[in-house]
């Protein structure tokens, strides 16, 4: 079965792809088609609500073009972390536009899905069994906490995946999984070099990032014994030594060393070596078994809810002064908040960012050059939904508060009505741990259905 | 004197996960490379970001003539006090900065 050839459309779905890099991908005889779902890369939002980033339009109309080269291929489609956070509800809903494409296209499929949630209680045992271990930087868990979460995932590795290809699904739609389980599951299954298959997974795990030409989406990795290569799929995108290396910075902490369930990859010793113009050969990985199969885990809470203001200054004291300005107004609001509202400082946060100033950089920005005109973003957290009657509050002070008692009162721009937006629930992420397992189907569920 | 930006390739930062920051430093040819990572001190990285020496993690890649700087970030990823989710600005400090 040697070598094992992994197409991967994209580095997740719903960021689009080559048409005609795909279909050359398929005329190049894929084993599997392997694409990314989700990733916590947009922050907690997604897995605190269990909702996905990406519209489903945007979706379905990706997945109809994977589905409909799936089929002439005549190969598995696996999709990993589906719905952006790869909870169970997601995996259903992926599972919905599935259906509705099989219906569409008169397909017949077998379908697996690989649940990824972890039970609060389960959760709690595991962690007074000291199964669950914390990373760097350790965040605090304890069983308030726990239960405080709205969502809790275990990231599923190539065990997991590889329970589901061999159940002979045409399509496994997976929970939340590592980036690189999907696209390493089957040559790892097939004997293919360890090291290498982790290695091919992690270049490929962005699609044609790897390349010259990023947004062409589609490559093809051909693993093997000794190694992989690496191909775009896209007639104007070239892989380069230099590209495929580069590609183990990005956002990786460690350029060398990959954690994934059961061990770990360390590619100090690999080479790369071009084979033509647009492939690129890679030996030498490594990968190192772990004594205990470990997976990571990633939760959600509430913070609270959330209500912005936006007011923008342009006469040229304010901007000058905005620093003195919202401080001042921030001692006012918070007294005024205490006295007419009976809320307490600790209940609610206040923060003011001065847009054009350091919003971005905050204390770290080192250029104090005055802008034109300045934005004062006003943030408002609160426990519960009194952000929006504290929005309401500070509204008329956002707009007339003066520097000085003696002067006219100043009107600064509103650029909206109504000035206040809610912002709903914010979420924070709560997890940054591993959990422990006997048996790496042991957090994890798969379900099997026929369309 | 010019800066850092101005002496290399590229500067890059990205979140990695939503507790660590990286910053890539590609220096473009062997002899920039060598004279930044000669000059180039983790005390002035960590001051420039303000976090401990101790927490930066710093590698020298030879063969991409990189030199790459990781550390937990300040507020985690999507906090109420994150500005910058991904902390792709966060480059800018260093590309900045009078070499």
């Amino acid at each position: 079965m040697i070598p094992i050839k992994v197409l991967v459309p994209s580095g997740v779905l719903g960021l689009g792809f080559d048409i005609q890099a795909l279909s050359h991908g398929i005329k190049n005889n894929p084993d599997i088609i392997s694409i990314d779902g989700g990733s916590t890369d947009s922050g907690p939002y997604s897995l605190g609500s269990g909702t996905s980033k990406y519209s489903r339009a945007a979706i379905k109309a990706e997945w109809k073009t994977l589905m409909i080269a799936r089929e002439k291929a005549n190969v598995p489609l696996v999709i990993g972390s589906c719905g952006t956070c790869g909870t169970n509800g997601m995996v259903d809903w992926m599972e919905n536009i599935t259906i509705e494409l099989a219906e569409e296209l008169k397909q017949h499929l077998k379908i697996a899905k690989l649940y990824c949630d972890q039970g609060k209680n389960y959760i709690k045992k595991s962690y007074k069994l000291k199964k669950i271990l914390p990373l760097n930087p350790a965040l605090k868990l304890n069983n308030k906490l726990i239960d405080e979460m709205t969502n809790i995932v275990a990231l599923a590795g190539a065990e997991q995946i590889q329970e589901c290809i061999n159940t002979g699904a045409d399509i496994i739609l997976a929970g939340r999984t590592t980036d690189t389980a999907i696209i390493s599951a089957l040559p790892l299954m097939k004997g293919a070099d360890p090291g290498s298959s982790w290695h091919g997974a992690k270049v490929a795990e962005c699609g044609a990032l790897c390349s010259t030409n990023p947004t062409s989406g589609v490559v093809m990795v051909e693993f093997d014994k000794a190694g992989f290569t690496v191909e775009p799929m896209s007639k104007n995108a070239y892989c380069t030594s230099e590209t495929v290396a580069a590609h183990m910075l990005y956002e990786n902490a460690d350029p060398y060393i990959l954690h994934e369930p059961g061990g770990f990859m360390d590619v100090t010793n690999s080479n790369y070596y071009n084979i033509d113009k647009k492939k690129v050969r890679v030996e030498g990985a490594a990968w190192n078994s772990s004594k205990n199969y470990r997976v990571k885990l990633e939760g959600a809470k509430i913070t609270g809810y959330q209500t912005s203001l936006l007011v923008l200054l342009r006469d040229a004291n304010y901007v000058k002064n905005i620093k003195k300005w919202t401080d001042k107004l921030s001692t006012f609001l918070k007294k005024e908040i205490d006295e007419r509202m009976n809320i307490n400082t600790s209940e609610y946060s206040l923060e003011f960012r001065h847009i054009g100033f350091n919003s971005i950089l905050g204390e770290l920005e080192k250029n104090q050059e005055s802008p034109v005109e300045v934005g004062v973003l006003c943030l408002i957290t609160s426990k519960n939904k009194i952000s929006t009657e504290i929005a309401k509050l500070i509204n008329p002070f956002l707009l007339h508060f003066p520097l000085s008692t003696n002067e006219e009162l100043p009107t600064f721009a509103f650029p909206f009505s109504p000035v206040h937006s809610d912002r709903g629930c914010v979420y924070e992420f709560t997890l940054n741990h591993i959990l422990e397992l006997d048996d790496p189907m042991d957090a994890f569920q798969i379900k099997i259905l026929e369309v | 004197m010019s800066t850092l930006g101005e002496k290399v390739k590229k500067i890059r930062s990205k979140n990695a996960g939503p507790f660590w920051i990286t910053v890539d430093v590609f220096c473009g040819d062997k002899k920039v490379y060598k004279d930044v990572r000669n000059k180039l001190k983790n005390s002035k990285i960590s001051s420039l970001f303000m976090i401990s020496e101790q927490d930066l993690k710093r590698f020298e890649i030879d063969n991409l003539n990189v030199i790459k700087f990781s550390f937990p970030r300040k507020t985690i990823q999507g906090d109420i006090f994150d500005r910058d989710m991904h902390g792709a600005q966060l480059a800018v400090l260093l590309s900045e900065m009078k070499f």
